[in-house]
């Protein structure tokens, strides 16, 4: 696709959103039987698939620690997951982006209740559409509740961007290729950031008007997660909050 | 009984001093630690839905020897912690060089929980009424966290499949059960067990089993 003309016609962005709109998302816990957790995510047009093993043994086994559980995190995404294959492995993007999300969700782990062992955390992107790595922090946070691991809370993360010089909330693909600025940012239930990237340009005042965006849509995530955990139990959700977490139909 | 679901940092309660497993405190509030099921009876409890064995003292367990050291069996009891069982933990006097001989690789044993350390190194001992290795019968895994369903308040659901299929049935707290009987009734029993471990969540399981246990007796008898 060209650049189009014009990413915000009246207020409205191009898949028909307004600024400060998520795109449809829909989470499934729990839906791998050999994971001791996972959690299946459709946001927008990403699918995400979150799995996560653990407290196990640590191998190799130098990598263990004597008072804590190490958490290992691995993104990748799938060759077929963007419009020209991509060759499959780890590249320079994917280690960086395990790493920044691994930091996102170690500080909500309680790791010192399982020394010398290892909790590890698999997020496969099938389909990619901006957003993947909050999209995988999202998936990864929720398998890792299913897996039964005690964590201080769920954390959540979504991006704001600046397209056309309007920020506006979760950027799609074209917006990603075409705007101004993306930050991506994850948030724990109490508020405290643990990942704030960017790349692009903003004023310091865009960039707190931004912050405060994501921290918004971050509470909306928030919402939608942990009503797919309690989804997993069935029974409890009412219909209402039902139809507000699945956000209606995937935009494919 | 309804029993309100949580997710890890869910506000629970203002009272630190009600804290119990499965929560912490910030701030002098109590926030749920777990994916689970509230408990407010006593103190505040959450009991996860999901999680592996994690050994406690005292716990009774169904191991498996993994490998035989020179004053150790290792044994695997389905957790992310191997268990040691040394040598003079075992019921009889053994000469180290005839471990193996006493128990060999692949053998299951039932075990105690002796002690386990700071940084998770866990002890076994078999020096109890009750602990021996296991010589016949079957084993089935389940998700500890359904273990206890499986025992039912004051065991009523153990003693419910023990009395009406008439088989032996040791539940360790690993998630393992050791069951030994008449094979077709052990059949009846795992199938019973499979179901509780499924639907674990729901209320008036007993009733629900004891159903299920008197439909599949009848087909056994029919069929003979």
């Amino acid at each position: 696709m060209t650049r189009p003309e014009k990413l915000i016609v009246d207020g409205k962005r191009l898949d028909g959103r307004g600024l400060n709109e998520l795109r449809p998302i829909r989470f499934k816990a729990g839906v791998l039987k050999r994971a001791d957790g996972s959690c299946y995510l459709e946001f927008g047009g990403n699918k995400v698939m979150a799995a996560v093993y653990g407290p196990r043994e640590v191998h190799p086994r130098h990598l263990q620690n004597a008072s804590r559980a190490i958490v290992r995190y691995r993104y990748n995404m799938a060759a077929f997951s963007v419009e020209e294959r991509k060759r499959p492995g780890p590249d320079r993007r994917s280690i960086e982006i395990s790493k920044v999300s691994r930091e996102a969700l170690e500080s909500v782990i309680m790791q010192e209740l399982y020394p010398r062992s290892a909790i590890d955390i698999f997020v496969e992107i099938l389909q990619a559409d901006a957003g993947t790595r909050v999209a995988g922090i999202n998936a990864a946070s929720v398998a890792l509740a299913d897996a039964g691991i005690p964590m201080r809370c769920l954390v959540s993360a979504c991006a704001v961007g600046k397209v056309d010089g309007e920020l506006v909330l979760d950027l799609n693909k074209d917006e990603d290729n075409y705007g101004q600025a993306d930050l991506p940012v994850a948030m724990n239930q109490f508020g405290e950031i643990t990942l704030c990237q960017m790349d692009g340009h903003m004023t310091e005042e865009e960039f707190g008007r931004a912050l405060d965006m994501a921290v918004e849509g971050c509470r909306k995530l928030h919402q939608m997660q942990k009503q797919a955990l309690i989804e997993k139990y069935g029974e409890m959700a009412s219909p209402a909050e039902e139809a507000q977490a699945n956000g209606g139909e995937a935009n494919e | 009984m309804e029993r309100e679901i949580v997710v890890p940092g869910d506000l629970l309660g203002e009272d630190p001093k009600l804290a119990g497993s499965g929560t912490y405190v910030q701030g002098g509030k109590v926030y749920s630690a777990n994916y689970g099921l509230v408990d407010r009876r006593t103190n505040i409890k959450v009991i996860p839905l999901s999680g592996r064995y994690i050994p406690a003292g005292g716990d009774l367990v169904i191991g498996k020897v993994v490998d035989v050291t020179f004053s150790n069996w290792i044994i695997d009891i389905n957790s992310p912690y191997e268990g040691l069982l040394h040598v003079s933990e075992y019921p009889e006097r053994v000469d180290p060089a005839n471990m193996s001989k006493c128990l060999h690789v692949g053998e299951l044993i039932i075990a105690r929980v002796a002690d386990v350390d700071p940084s998770m190194k866990v002890e076994l001992t078999m020096r109890d009424e009750h602990l021996k290795a296991l010589k016949q019968g079957r084993v089935i895994d389940i998700s500890h966290v359904k273990i206890p369903r499986v025992i039912g308040r004051n065991g009523s659901m153990i003693s419910m499949l023990k009395k009406d299929l008439n088989v032996s049935i040791f539940v360790g707290q690993n998630g393992r059960i050791w069951l030994k009987g008449d094979e077709k009734r052990v059949d009846i029993a795992i199938r019973a067990i499979f179901k509780i471990e499924h639907e674990a969540h729901t209320s008036g399981l007993t009733d629900k089993i004891k159903e299920f246990i008197g439909k599949e007796l009848e087909e056994l008898r029919n069929t003979k």
